[in-house]
């Protein structure tokens, strides 16, 4: 294991950020902390990093435990959602910031800089201060100082929080395409269920300072702990007493067993996909179908389908 | 109309509280021309209390500096119990008068003084001596580097610093390398305001100086002693080269000002 909390508690003041965490992350691993803002997840990295102190619970990073240790002594890079950028040097000294730090011989800086750069694609930027670049830029500058003394651990904190959709989408596939290369065991916090299971191996969901679920993107959307954990990582509606994903549901304009009726109220076009949108007695429910299966159904508004869960559909109980 | 009017009544308020008295001493000084004037500042006690001025407000200004950024430090990124009171504890000096600061300062360190003995045993003189009067110009100017670095440290933040730590910087290495850089203008316009505040103090070393010619005469003492004693040319230089002074010092600031926050 490249990283092990055990039992980290953690209260601000009064209120409890984090109860009882205890999380494994296996070396070389891309890991997502995903959860609702106020879920804890950004102090749980900044605990790992050393930035805040656990009140209780042990961190462990490459079998050595951490829980006392300066940040500057964990070597672990961190990457802010706010890029913290050293505004006064250029973007090639703060790539180098820590081996400068560190004395390495000039020689080598230079040539491990230069290196870096062309990872990030910034090589032609290296003279330019943060001021001129645009936020992936400096984004990406961030991700190569914090590789630059070769980390045991990467962290990333919302990452890309403060980009825009586009840009957001293209680092995200590059920070992919990055970990294939670099195989740095690297843990990044993200509210953004898409972007946890675009990107991660493995997703660690966290909400009111507990983990609710451990497991890959596959296993947490296939089989969600909870109907939080459901609702959280893709759309939900409720058949009867279940929870179920819309593209689950069966529909059919003839009685079948097992089936519910209901009034179709809505029938909206996205392309490829169709959402229909109705009323079972006075609860609304809806079904995303693609358009083949919407056309042959040959529904509209007023009329009666039959809903039921397919064959290979998740249900679950709804907590009330 | 009504703009012109308080266009007009500014510029005069400026001019006869401004302008004109200090035109007027520059007039003075160069009246007879530039000899009288060279003459004037280069005598044996104004050469010492050019040097004995500027002697005393760099000490002062390397005191407040150290002083100014450390609290500054510790206000902004620190919590701590009396914090508000070490707050308003700073704004101290604004407040008092320099003569009171100057009087204070006898009753701690003075010959009699319980403080003041004990130094006096071993030999140092604080009253009626330089370190007296470090001591009260530092005193008065004691909040300009504070005032002026606080609020540009509270707006750098500390994610920065926090960036550099996990990068394997050290506590020094972070703030001299990313701290200090965050700051500078910001400090540097706490110390020329200190410097000029330094330069131009009279109330305080008045009353801490003995005012001892030759001795423990700074220029703007020495302004008022010539004065006194009728030796105008010798006063009007010495106040047109502190008025230069103040002027060079406003310049700076106002250089220094408009990039406090790149």
């Amino acid at each position: 294991m490249a990283i092990e909390v055990r039992d980290v508690n953690k209260s601000f003041g009064t209120t409890p950020v984090l109860r009882d965490v205890s999380v494994d992350i296996a070396s070389g691993s891309l890991t997502a902390l995903l959860g609702p803002s106020g879920g804890g997840k950004s102090t749980l990295l900044r605990i790992i990093a050393g930035l805040e102190q656990p009140d209780t619970g042990t961190v462990v990073i490459s079998g050595v435990d951490a829980t006392r240790l300066a940040p500057q002594r964990r070597n672990v890079g961190f990457v802010f959602q706010h890029y913290a950028a050293f505004k006064h040097l250029s973007v090639f000294r703060n790539v180098a910031f820590g081996l400068e730090v560190r004395k390495r011989p000039r020689a080598e800086v230079r040539r491990r800089v230069r290196e870096l750069l062309e990872l990030v694609h910034l090589e032609q930027m290296a003279d330019r201060y943060p001021a001129q670049l645009s936020g992936g830029q400096r984004q990406r500058m961030a991700l190569a100082r914090a590789l630059a003394v070769e980390p045991q651990v990467l962290l990333l904190d919302e990452p890309f929080g403060a980009l825009d959709a586009q840009v957001r989408k293209e680092l995200r596939t590059w920070l992919r395409r990055l970990h294939d290369e670099v195989h740095v065991t690297t843990v990044f916090v993200t509210h953004d269920q898409e972007e946890a299971m675009d990107v991660a191996d493995e997703i660690v969901v966290l909400a009111n300072g507990e983990v609710v679920q451990v497991g890959s993107p596959d296993e947490i959307y296939d089989n969600p702990a909870n109907p939080f954990v459901m609702s959280f990582l893709g759309p939900v509606t409720r058949l009867g007493e279940y929870l179920v994903r819309p593209h689950d549901i069966d529909a059919s304009v003839t009685p079948q067993p097992g089936a519910t009726a209901a009034v179709v109220t809505r029938i909206v076009r996205l392309g490829f996909e169709v959402r229909i949108e109705m009323r079972i007695d006075d609860r609304e429910v809806w079904a995303q179908l693609t358009r083949g299966t919407a056309d042959s159904l040959g529904i509209a508004p007023g009329d009666t389908v039959y809903l039921r869960p397919s064959p290979h559909a998740k249900l679950l109980a709804t907590a009330a | 109309m009504a703009k012109y009017l308080l266009r007009a009544l500014a510029l005069i308020y400026l001019l006869f509280l401004l302008v004109i008295p200090v035109g007027l001493i520059a007039w003075r000084t160069f009246g007879d021309g530039l000899g009288p004037v060279v003459e004037a500042l280069t005598s044996d006690e104004a050469l010492h209390a050019i040097k004995l001025t500027l002697t005393i407000a760099a000490w002062a200004v390397v005191g407040n500096t150290i002083f100014g950024v450390g609290t500054a430090v510790l206000l902004v990124r620190h919590d701590f119990p009396g914090k508000r009171l070490l707050n308003a504890l700073i704004d101290l000096p604004l407040a008092v008068s320099p003569v009171i600061a100057g009087l204070a300062l006898i009753l701690v360190y003075g010959k009699f003084a319980p403080v003041g003995g004990w130094l006096e045993q071993r030999g140092i003189q604080v009253i009626f001596s330089i370190p007296g009067m470090v001591l009260a110009t530092i005193f008065v100017s004691l909040p300009l580097v504070v005032r002026a670095v606080a609020p540009v440290l509270e707006e750098l933040g500390v994610e920065q610093e926090q960036a550099a730590q996990t990068l394997g910087a050290t506590g020094w290495q972070t703030f001299r390398r990313i701290t200090i850089p965050g700051i500078r203008w910001a400090l540097a316009y706490g110390v020329v305001l200190c410097m000029a505040r330094a330069l131009g103090e009279y109330g305080a070393l008045a009353v801490v100086s003995g005012r001892i010619v030759g001795e423990t005469q700074t220029l703007t003492l020495f302004v008022e002693d010539r004065f006194q004693n009728f030796d105008q040319p010798a006063a009007f230089a010495a106040a047109t080269l502190l008025a230069l002074i103040a002027i060079v010092t406003l310049l700076l600031t106002k250089l220094l000002r408009p990039k406090g926050n790149d």
